[in-house]
């Protein structure tokens, strides 16, 4: 492998210095800042804080509704991720058999990757609306039968339905690079040596497609963490009685709408950490079933 | 529909008024009104702008009173806050606790702007005022809870006036379901209504140290008292078919599906009075009233909701001078009229009221019917339990409340247990805000 030098090291640190600059503007200072925020009890005025250790994180543990939000966010990820990559999946392998209308799909799938969470969210609330949405029919003829308003489990459903939703798009567009870049002497041979559709998805294109389906894995995971703001804020707003209350939507409630800044940075400390944790489990176990090409 | 009508006077007016002489002194005021009662919002700026040519007021609206909170906070921390903030009820001890302002009375004095400042609802500018009684924030817009009927439905049901009692209530439901209605009662959990103006209006404590202003280390009490019964009553109303959540989630809220003629009861502001009567359907015949009180309570004054203005601190004194001149401007009897009529919010002074009254304002639709309010508001003088709540950390008793109802009514636990629960929890909000200002009392 061949690498580059460049003599003159002041160039070089002359060239990375914007991008450090960025990272350092936008990400490390914001986290020390939260960091140093978890430790204190922050005015939110801004009026002064105290040193009080680790008590706010002491008071977050022995929080029951806080390990709620964890396992919520937990099911959420998990769920979502396995929702959204199993339809881009199937989507992405229907888009590239060339199926009638493939071309049409291949450009009309991607369109929801730019729609807005909220927007998401919107749309979904009209969709699984109880008594005039799509469901609604449902009720018709089993009365109660769902009942997101009330119903935690229901509502939990519903947020990650659309959340998976969302992702569908971004997933597909990976899925479908990937397969393209299949050979198709692989499959042709396949196929001539009498492999049927499934036999050749399952024995060729899903190994060949490992790298692709880890890079999603641990997107969506860590989007699902981070990302899933919008939709809860427009469909349940957290509710009811905490069933939807990921993670960071309670940072949001608990710190902007409940003035607990100290509180909220802790949790979202814990957060990193948790998605930090996750990833590095993924690269660590899951990876070592990949193989690159 | 009258609000496309409205704004475009309004554009059409801020045309005519063409550039003004000099520059004008220019100052920011942030509100968290949305929809309609922001465009409202906008026209009494732009009215103060065409009534003067010293000072400009550049209004912002941040949609929602969260967000107006949340994002002065941010503003105010980078320096590049706004001279005047409309904050909401609950964020009141936050602002208090704080220092970061210009108390309104001491402002008004400083610039001699005459204010009649007892002139003033007691209910009102209690809720506002430090322990001394000087107003701190300018009362704005405000509003209390009552009670929506339909009177076409009570009638087919065979009841003539609406309920006074929450006994007469839970038997008008019945008989509302008993003459075919589907949905008696549209309900949302709020602790706006079912917590802080019921539990004012039966004049029982929702905290100690009369709900917090004789200190910062109050106790959460609502688990004790008739609001336990309350809550029970509403689950139980649930439970037996009288009574239908509806929130916006789940597609119509409780004010549309009332508006609509669903449902034949619904709690909520009296700021809604205006939207209930473009949403309602032609034939839709109501009216609203005080809300109901147990049998053996004595009915008492409710409290204000809404929100008050704020004058900021770290600003100059030309920034000052033209907030005071906009707040001077906002009380006047004509600013009042305009507020009140073109939203459902209350007059805050006595004499607005009373020259609505005279003027025959009350006397028909759209406008009759908002009385009440003052009614309510007035009932009694308030006392030490019908102040008003000066509790820290209320927007997450708030919070909690509604986490722990939403439990109880979908069989979680039962009221009691969730209501022990939300002030458990309420209380370790209440200790912690305590502990962020240690050292410190409420002004």
């Amino acid at each position: 492998m061949r690498r580059a030098y460049f003599k003159n090291n002041w160039i070089a640190a002359a060239l990375v210095a914007p991008q450090l600059l960025i990272i350092f503007v936008f990400f490390y200072w914001p986290t020390a800042q939260a960091l140093y925020w978890a430790f204190t009890l922050e005015q939110p005025w801004g009026g002064g804080n105290q040193w009080v250790g680790l008590e706010n994180f002491q008071a977050i543990v022995e929080d029951e509704y806080y390990w709620n939000s964890v396992m919520v966010s937990i099911i959420f990820a998990f769920f979502s991720t396995l929702l959204s990559m199993g339809m881009a999946l199937v989507l992405a392998i229907a888009a590239d058999r060339q199926l009638n209308g493939y071309k049409f799909y291949r450009v009309g799938l991607i369109w929801p990757y730019a729609v807005a969470a909220p927007a998401v969210g919107l749309a979904f609330r009209f969709i699984f609306n109880p008594s005039a949405g799509l469901l609604s029919h449902l009720n018709q003829i089993w009365p109660g039968i769902w009942d997101p308003i009330m119903n935690g489990d229901h509502a939990l459903a519903m947020v990650i339905f659309a959340g998976a939703w969302k992702q569908v798009a971004y997933n597909f567009i990976f899925f479908l690079a990937g397969l393209q870049a299949i050979p198709r002497s692989l499959t042709e041979a396949s196929a001539m040596d009498g492999a049927g559709v499934l036999r050749r998805v399952r024995d060729i294109q899903l190994p060949l497609l490992a790298p692709t389906a880890f890079f999603l894995l641990v997107i969506n995971i860590t989007d699902s963490f981070t990302d899933s703001f919008g939709i809860v804020d427009t469909m349940t707003a957290g509710g009811p009685a905490r069933a939807t209350d990921l993670m960071v939507f309670k940072i949001y409630e608990d710190g902007f709408r409940g003035l607990d800044y100290s509180g909220a940075a802790a949790q979202s400390i814990i957060l990193m950490l948790l998605v930090m944790v996750l990833t590095f489990f993924q690269f660590r176990y899951i990876e070592r079933r990949v193989h690159y090409t | 529909m009258r609000f496309p009508i409205l704004a475009a006077a309004a554009g059409i007016a801020a045309l005519a008024a063409g550039p003004a002489s000099a520059d004008p002194i220019k100052f920011e005021y942030w509100y968290g009104l949305s929809g309609h009662l922001g465009e409202v919002v906008q026209q009494t700026c732009e009215r103060f702008n065409q009534s003067q040519s010293e000072f400009e007021i550049v209004c912002v609206g941040q949609d929602g009173y969260a967000q107006a909170v949340q994002n002065s906070i941010a503003a105010f921390r980078a320096g590049k806050h706004p001279t005047i903030v409309q904050a909401y009820d609950a964020g009141t001890a936050d602002l208090m606790m704080s220092g970061e302002f210009y108390p309104v009375q001491q402002m008004m004095a400083d610039f001699n702007i005459a204010i009649d400042w007892d002139n003033y609802f007691p209910g009102i500018s209690n809720y506002y005022a430090s322990s001394k009684g000087e107003l701190f924030s300018m009362p704005f817009n405000s509003s209390t809870a009552v009670m929506y009927y339909n009177i076409a439905d009570l009638k087919k049901a065979g009841v003539d006036t609406p309920p006074a009692t929450w006994e007469e209530f839970g038997a008008d439901l019945e008989k509302l379901k008993a003459s075919g209605k589907e949905c008696p009662f549209a309900y949302a959990p709020s602790s706006w209504v079912d917590l802080e103006q019921f539990s004012m209006a039966h004049n029982v404590p929702i905290a100690t140290n009369n709900n917090g202003y004789d200190g910062l280390d109050a106790e959460l009490v609502f688990n004790t008292t008739v609001h336990v019964q309350h809550m029970e009553n509403l689950k139980r109303w649930r439970d037996d078919g009288l009574l239908q959540i509806r929130t916006s989630q789940g597609g119509l809220n409780a004010r549309d599906s009332f508006a609509q003629g669903e449902c034949s009861f619904y709690f909520g502001s009296i700021a809604s009075h205006a939207t209930v009567h473009s949403v309602a359907t032609s034939d839709l015949t109501w009216d609203v009233a005080m809300l109901p009180i147990y049998e053996g309570y004595e009915r008492h004054n409710t409290v204000v909701g809404g929100a008050s203005l704020w004058v900021l601190s770290k600003k100059t004194e030309a920034e000052y001078r033209g907030a005071a001149a906009y707040l001077g401007f906002l009380a006047t009897p004509e600013s009042e009229r305009f507020w009140s009529s073109n939203t459902g919010y209350i007059p805050v002074t006595k004499t607005g009221f009373k020259n609505l009254k005279d003027s025959g304002f009350y006397d028909n639709a759209p406008y009759k019917g908002r009385e009440v309010a003052i009614e309510s508001l007035t009932y009694t003088e308030p006392g030490p339990l019908t102040r008003g709540i000066r509790l820290g950390g209320f927007i997450q008793i708030r919070k909690e409340w509604t986490g722990e109802i939403e439990a109880a009514f979908a069989g979680k636990k039962t009221i009691q247990e969730a209501l022990d629960a939300a002030a458990e929890r309420g209380n370790a909000a209440i200790t912690k805000f305590a502990r962020l200002y240690k050292g410190k009392s409420l002004p």
